[in-house]
């Protein structure tokens, strides 16, 4: 059976990632900082406050806490490394001329994008779903603490991934790898600044601010992502007391 | 492949980019054989083929290629491409390289294997089949994309620059290849600013420069004006001028005058006009010219 042109190129994307050695750079670097957490978790038993052991409570809330400082940098790492590697995607075909080969055979470009899109896409939802889940029950494991909403954490996650690689995509058909990368690069910092600028606006009220921040969420909605898989990982606890709100949210949410 | 359009056809076709004219007016037709499309470097000889596939798009004019629109896939299904700035996908190997375009032209899987064996024998590249194309050189690298033009024996063969990368035996090689493609009937197209390689294959060619055609035909036809050396002494002024109609004039070194672009059964007439004028005639040598010599002379007026 011979496969549609998109699928041809898709998993021509696959398989350049594993044979470039990208693969295998993420997946040891991913088993570094899964070891690096389930270290750190386990200690958190041996932590005292008095010389009296942590409240289970406590221990919940830190282990909650570092769980979330490790998502956001592999968050961070999916959606830069999706970044650098969708920047080039196309940009780098065509400057050394095999995207002139490939496009010449019976192949539209239509087909062509998606296909890059596709592998893309493919490469991010395979780690991002392979990282974050070893990363969950590895912590549960140890701690014997599961976030509240993993599925939808994993949602969050993969679709910020997604968004980033597909900005980054466009720009390389377009731009040189470089210029598209760090133009995605830069973009996804200045999303991030916003959400934390529009936070900081509704908490004092104040509209304008607010609005810089929805806006920037609406041009690239990675940050807003971000914050989805945040409030997908934090305890119910830890919302009620910062929202100061209490326990009404509390028992809104475990309904 | 509909009978009536020849294989490779352009009519009026222009292409700008901003302010700069790549193509100007180029009209071209192929029906057969080995075509050679020559021009200096940046005359618009690349974007003439990448017209042809649809890899970018004429400002004006139309065409066919292999009896199908520019870029269609009815057009590039029967066609093989070798492109100018060639680097295949260093992490394969020349096996999947072929495979991948297998699967692309669509030619039927259980032919793929044979297919790949005979491409790789052709080009030359049998024992390095499986090695990855990362550690290819140069010339190894294009003579895979040759193979990578050959797979499926197409009806059209565009062919940029095919010999850029290649040592002396390379050319031979990559010659024996074109000269072969054209016994099986296959219509190639070759462009290239290297004069020797046209000569020795092309049957027809068309000279380019700054997007324009200044020079299109057989190439016999187009080497048929040929020159004359003449050494005389005592030529007057006046000489000078009554000989110039019969061609361009051009002062050697040694005082030899050759005259340009005479037809052969006018040197009679030229050595009398030359002795009628009063100088004396110590050597009249007719030359034929050479592509190179036709093509700067084509180039400087």
């Amino acid at each position: 059976m011979t496969m549609t042109p998109a699928l041809v190129v898709a998993r021509q994307v696959v398989r350049e990632a594993a044979r470039r050695r990208l693969l295998l750079a993420l997946i040891l670097l991913t088993i570094v900082v899964i070891a690096l957490t389930v270290w750190g978790v386990s200690r958190i038993d041996d932590l005292r406050n008095a010389g009296q052991p942590l409240p289970e409570a406590q221990k919940k809330t830190i282990v909650s806490q570092l769980l979330i400082l490790v998502m956001f940098m592999f968050s961070w790492v999916l959606s830069l490394a999706a970044v650098f590697i969708a920047a080039p995607a196309i940009s780098g075909e065509l400057e050394s001329g095999i995207a002139l080969a490939l496009l010449a055979r019976p192949m539209s470009r239509a087909e062509y994008v998606v296909g890059k899109w596709l592998g893309l896409v493919t490469l991010v939802v395979v780690y991002g779903v392979t990282a974050a889940i070893i990363e969950l029950v590895a912590v549960q494991v140890v701690s014997g603490y599961l976030p509240p909403h993993p599925v939808e954490f994993l949602g969050f996650l993969l679709s910020e991934g997604v968004v980033i690689l597909t900005f980054a995509l466009m720009l390389s058909t377009r731009l040189a790898g470089m210029v598209g990368g760090v133009i995605a690069a830069i973009l996804f910092g200045i999303a991030w600044m916003g959400g934390i600028v529009g936070g900081v606006g509704a908490a004092f009220n104040n509209a304008t601010i607010t609005h810089v921040g929805t806006a920037t969420k609406l041009i690239l909605p990675t940050d807003g992502l971000w914050r989805g898989a945040v409030w997908s990982l934090e305890p119910s606890l830890v919302i009620a007391a910062q929202s100061g709100l209490g326990p009404a949210v509390v028992r809104s949410r475990e309904v | 492949m509909a009978a009536t359009s020849p294989p490779i056809q352009l009519e009026h076709v222009t292409k700008r980019y901003g302010n700069v004219v790549a193509l100007n007016d180029l009209n071209l037709s192929v029906q057969e054989g080995v075509f050679g499309f020559l021009g200096p470097n940046g005359a618009g000889k690349t974007t003439a083929v990448k017209i042809l596939l649809g890899l970018t798009r004429a400002t004006s004019g139309s065409g066919s290629l292999a009896g199908g629109a520019f870029g269609s896939k009815g057009s590039l299904g029967h066609i093989g491409y070798l492109p100018e700035l060639f680097r295949y996908q260093s992490w394969l190997t020349a096996r999947e390289v072929l495979a991948l375009h297998c699967e692309l032209a669509r030619i039927d899987p259980a032919k793929w294997s044979t297919e790949i064996d005979r491409t790789l024998a052709i080009v030359g590249l049998a024992d390095r089949g499986t090695s990855r194309v990362g550690t290819f050189s140069k010339g190894m690298q294009q003579r895979l994309g040759l193979g990578v033009a050959l797979l499926d024996d197409p009806a059209v063969v565009l062919l940029d620059e095919p010999t850029s990368a290649l040592d002396p035996v390379g050319r031979h090689d990559v010659r024996e290849i074109i000269r072969a493609l054209r016994e099986r009937g296959t219509v190639v197209f070759l462009n290239s600013h290297l004069l020797s390689e046209v000569e020795q294959v092309c049957d027809g060619v068309a000279i380019v420069d700054r997007g324009k055609v200044i020079a299109q035909g057989k190439l016999d036809e187009l080497l048929g004006t040929s020159s004359v050396r003449v050494r005389a002494s005592g030529l007057s002024r006046e000489g000078r001028t009554a000989i110039a109609r019969f061609g361009e004039l051009d002062d050697g070194a040694d005082g030899a005058i050759t005259i340009r672009g005479i037809d052969r059964e006018r040197i009679p007439d030229l050595v009398s006009a030359i002795v009628g004028a009063g100088a004396r005639v110590y050597a009249v040598e007719p030359q034929h010219e050479t592509l190179e010599e036709r093509f700067l002379r084509l180039l400087g007026q």
